[in-house]
């Protein structure tokens, strides 16, 4: 208890001796707005600019949660396809590993050919983006199910989808909510890139759009934006996984003897 | 009152004409190409309905290879496994069984664990949306208490000791009234009081509802207490070597696994599986 308090301490500290630095340098070493403005100028355009940034705001959190709904539903299908038989699993991830290693940034113009610039490719973007890390973890999860767990419900004649649902589901929901926090801040990372590309809306297009107004400050009003955000889905999502999965914290190996 | 299914039913009050569990020739061999373990070789047995056999032998002899033939866990590499004069798979039995380690799930609590078969299990299952919150809510607790786990239904498995996780999962082989009843050694991690207490439950529960039992394990106390009949396995490649009919009347006792037939039955059985067991293996 003591120990967390004083780690949590110790990483507010740095982050705010961070700022702090950051603020001091740009004093000490006269570096000039339009190269990297100090952050208290950067709160301050947050708050005169605001009314604009916000709908900004809305949008690229509106399509980044989209996606990761999109990426959530076909990313447990498609893990659940592969994970429940090993067979499958030994197949399909090298194909996974495959795909999931291509950048994905280059599908972007092949979705603005398609659906035309806008909301919609930014949130093919996320979802793409997001439904790597949930197929693999869930297959994961799916196809390490121990046997001998899977046998208590083959001695009852359970059906596949009984032993689905009732073992291996259950059993592979740690890995899915720990894929959660990764694919949250990767679908965030795709939409941002799709709105720079092909949007006129979504904190991305801001960016764009200040940087080639030279409105420095404002583009970084967006980057903060951005990166609060992605803390703030990324600890929502920590926080679900630690409630929902406490029993794998207290079992090192699954009580089987 | 729950009603089994028809055919099982039938088959129950009827005098059975073939026995209700049978290996015929059953040869079955872990592993493939050259890194193979015949476990068990042109094995034979038969166990009549409602029968309580004990099967014993060195480990590793194939005891729960037989447990998981019968239960169809696994398929066995040659010879046939019948239950109820069909095929595994394809008979109308209720199976319990009881594994070696308790085999918990562990992100259930206790209740929902010995609860699993009957959400499984028809004619349970049907009912069990209705039922799970009293009726068979009640029966597990009851259950549990049986078997001395009263007050510990909302334990999580990491919560409680081997010995109570292996009296848990006991209970979850019994909670559905399994026709069959499949034991692997499932006193084994239990202290001595406990473990004689437990016979004592188990042989009730064996008296009230007459279930096919097939129990192994290594204490021959335990056998000759709970058996009719006890087989004796030797080691690899397995087999039965000897059939013994155990005649104490029933109820049985603790103070009568001293009486002198008894001592005399379990140092026979002794003799024979030390007799059985692979030279390099016999305990110093
Ligand atoms: N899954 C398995 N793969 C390979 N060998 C196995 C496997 N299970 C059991 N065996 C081997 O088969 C033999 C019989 O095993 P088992 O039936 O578990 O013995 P027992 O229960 O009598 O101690 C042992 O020699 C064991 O090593
Ligand atoms: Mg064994």
């Amino acid at each position: 208890m003591k120990g967390t308090l004083r780690r949590r301490a110790g990483s507010i500290a740095l982050i705010i001796g961070f700022f702090a630095f950051w603020q001091f340098a740009c004093a000490a070493f006269g570096i000039k707005d339009i190269v990297l403005p100090e952050p208290s100028q950067i709160i301050v355009t947050l708050f005169d600019r605001l009314p604009a940034i916000w709908p900004h705001a809305v949008q690229t959190l509106y399509a980044t949660l989209i996606g990761f709904g999109l990426g959530i539903f076909f990313g447990v299908l498609i893990g659940v396809l592969i994970g429940s038989s090993r067979l499958a699993y030994d197949t399909a991830y090298p194909l996974l590993v495959g795909f999931s290693t291509i950048p994905k940034v280059a599908v972007v113009p092949i979705f603005v050919l398609w659906f035309g610039a806008g909301t919609v490719p930014a949130v093919l973007t996320a979802m793409i983006l997001c439904i790597f890390p949930i197929v693999v973890n869930v297959a994961t999860g799916l196809a390490t199910t121990e046997p001998e767990l899977e046998d208590v419900m083959r001695a009852l004649k359970a059906s596949r989808l009984d032993i689905l649902l009732n073992v291996g589901l259950p059993r592979a929901m740690p890995y899915f909510f720990a894929s959660l926090k990764v694919a949250i801040t990767q679908a965030f990372v795709g939409t941002v890139i799709a709105e720079t590309v092909a949007s006129n809306r979504g904190i991305g297009n801001l960016i764009m759009i200040a940087s080639s107004n030279f409105d420095v400050p404002l583009v970084f009003a967006g980057l903060l934006i951005l990166a609060v955000l992605g803390v703030a889905l990324y600890v929502i999502f920590s926080f679900i996984e630690a409630r929902v999965t406490g029993w794998t914290r207290r079992t090192d190996e699954f009580a089987l003897g | 009152m729950m009603h089994a299914p028809l055919a099982a039913t039938a088959s129950m009050d009827e005098p059975a004409l073939e026995p209700f569990v049978q290996l015929q020739d059953v040869t079955h061999t872990y592993g493939r190409l050259s890194r193979t373990v015949t476990a068990l070789d042109k094995t034979n047995l038969k166990i009549e309905q409602g029968n309580f056999v004990a099967l014993v032998g060195p480990s590793g002899c194939g005891k729960s290879t037989i447990l998981k033939l019968i239960t169809g866990l696994i398929s066995a590499s040659s010879g046939a496994v019948l239950v109820a004069g069909r095929e595994i798979g394809a008979e109308p039995v209720r199976v319990g069984m009881a594994f070696q380690n308790p085999t918990m799930l562990p992100w259930l609590n206790l209740r929902d664990n010995v609860m699993l078969p009957l959400k499984i299990v028809p004619p349970f299952r049907q009912e069990y949306r209705r039922k799970r919150k009293r009726e068979y809510r009640d029966r597990v607790e009851a259950l549990l208490a049986q078997v001395g786990l009263a007050g510990f239904s909302d334990k999580f498995p990491w919560q409680l000791s081997g010995g109570m996780l292996q009296r848990a999962s006991l209970c979850r082989a019994l909670i559905h009234e399994p026709q069959l009843l499949m034991l692997d050694e499932p006193f084994g991690a239990l202290d001595q009081f406990t473990r004689e207490e437990l016979w004592g439950v188990m042989q009730n529960l064996w008296l009230s509802r007459k279930p096919t039992v097939v129990l192994v394990t290594h204490d021959l106390k335990e056998a000759a207490y709970l058996a009719n009949r006890i087989c004796v396995m030797q080691a690899r490649p397995g087999r039965i070597i000897d059939d013994n009919e155990v005649p104490f009347p029933r109820p049985r006792t603790v103070a009568m696994t001293y009486e002198p037939g008894f001592v005399s039955l379990t140092q026979r059985l002794r003799e024979l599986i030390v007799a059985a067991s692979p030279s390099q293996e016999v305990a110093p």
